[in-house]
């Protein structure tokens, strides 16, 4: 290789990961750990930019990654508050404590654990194809810096891909996201503004963000993240965009946009399948993502990790069938829950602004050492009581 | 078919992730979508946050449907 060319050491590998978010350089992490020749292609120029998240995260589960350093964290935040459509604003009382983070400054340092590990990272290498083979997948096909279309071979392909979700569907698996699925996000990165430093506000309603909510995310004293997901069958009336800046409008009319950007959350269950012959998926790719909060960073990690170790054994012990246990893996660690949070959110979501309202002024009643998420959820059920049944099927 | 408004897209994949036909190519700033593959059907025009996307039935298109 020549010194300084964007361009990888080999043109065959042992794994071979697509996209460098944290889902994909977290499965490299761990493949390498366990010897295996691991390559990492991302298709933009930069890891880990443009940002397109709402940058929070939970103490409990980032630190099962990485140790928290105050390069990449923008807060702490220590509470939560949620605001009905008519205003009302509900405190829950939660316990543990999270982050906001510079996902452009974390992302890098994910990445260096991965090469520190031993897996290789090329920037501006766009995958546009599977190699296939009878059925299998071979490797992939890679147009380097806009110009050389290139191919690399691989026992294992990683797709981690993100929304996109492209290199599955190469293979045969359906991630195609439903519409009614897929969060259509926009986010504005707002300064000149007056936030509680340690505080995220949640709003709900159908005029605010139908079919999924609106957040402030604090990023220090005066900025913050005000960003919004709307279901995508709603887009057809009114795109998210246009909520956010009538939100803004309203109620940070002075603020200075210091970053507008678009993203897409696949608020799904986990695909159905996430692992063929010689290729696996993670994080938003496989639908890692916690249908309920949208949250995709910390499930598409320990999707990584899994997948990751899977594939790093499969290569030491040369059984490619291995990697198929990383499903019920996957299953058993978080599929199963998130496949309960889906059912919530699908009543959740059902819910008028009306009865919104309605158990917002219920839970204003519950004093705050009493108002846990659990409460929280008892309390909205009850509001509704034929929901009942719905929550039971949860349970049964 | 579906027509990209010049400039005002930021490349975010949202309708990559929507559409059925895998027919949509994002690289770093660029989209495309394949025409020949494009069965118009609205998914993505509507998964969009920043309204780039329009769908305009073609004459072809339409006889199809009906």
């Amino acid at each position: 290789m020549a010194f300084g060319k964007n361009f990888p050491k080999f043109d065959y590998y042992d794994i071979v990961v697509v996209g460098a978010g944290p889902a994909g350089t977290t499965a490299a992490r761990f493949a390498a750990m366990s010897g295996a020749r691991v390559l990492v292609l991302e298709k933009d120029r930069d890891v880990g930019y443009p940002v397109r998240c709402g940058e929070a995260v939970s103490h409990e589960g980032l630190v099962q990654f990485i140790e928290p350093n105050p390069k990449w964290i923008a807060s702490t935040v220590r509470y939560f508050k949620l605001v009905a459509p008519d205003g009302t604003v509900i405190k829950p009382n939660i316990e543990g404590f999270g982050y906001i983070l510079e996902r452009r400054i974390f992302d890098y340092e994910l990445a260096k654990l991965a090469t520190y590990c031993g897996a290789e990272i090329v920037t501006k290498a766009y995958v546009n194809g599977l190699i296939m083979n009878d059925g299998k997948v071979e490797g992939v096909k890679v147009l380097l810096n806009n110009s050389e279309q290139i191919e690399i071979r691989a026992k294992i392909v990683i797709g981690a891909d993100g929304v996109e979700s492209r290199v599955g569907r190469w293979a045969g698996l359906n991630t195609t996201c439903k519409l009614q699925d897929m969060e259509s996000a926009v986010q504005m990165t707002l300064t000149n503004i007056n936030v509680e430093p340690d505080t995220c506000y949640f709003y709900f309603g159908e005029k605010v963000a139908p079919g999924g909510y609106l957040w402030v995310f604090p990023k220090g004293e005066n900025t913050a993240n005000v960003g919004l997901g709307i279901a995508g069958i709603y887009g057809r009336q009114k795109h998210a965009l246009s909520y956010l800046e009538e939100f803004i409008e309203k109620n940070f009319p002075n603020a200075s946009i210091l970053t507008v950007i678009a993203g897409g959350v696949p608020c799904a269950k986990t695909a159905d399948k996430i692992v063929t012959h010689g290729l696996m998926l993670v994080g938003d790719a496989a639908h890692q993502v916690n249908p309920v909060s949208g949250g995709g960073i910390i499930s598409g990690m320990i999707g990584g990790k899994i997948a990751g170790q899977i594939a790093g054994e499969a290569i030491k012990k040369n059984d490619l069938n291995l990697i198929f246990n990383y499903e019920n893996e996957w299953r058993k660690t978080l599929g199963q829950r998130h496949e309960r949070y889906y059912k919530i959110k699908q009543f959740i979501y059902k819910f008028s602004d009306e009865k919104l309202n309605e158990i917002a002024r219920e839970l204003s009643k519950i004093p705050y050492e009493n108002l846990t998420l659990k409460n929280l959820f008892l309390t909205a059920v009850k509001a509704q009581p034929s929901l009942i049944v719905e929550v039971l099927k949860l349970f049964i | 078919m579906v027509i990209i408004k010049d400039g005002k897209c930021d490349f975010c994949g949202c309708c990559v992730g929507v559409c059925p036909e895998n027919c949509i190519e994002l690289y770093e700033a660029e989209i495309k979508i394949i025409d020949e593959i494009c069965t118009d059907c609205g998914k993505c025009v509507w998964a969009c946050p920043f309204e780039v996307l329009e769908l305009r039935i073609t004459k072809n298109k339409k006889d199809e449907l009906i």
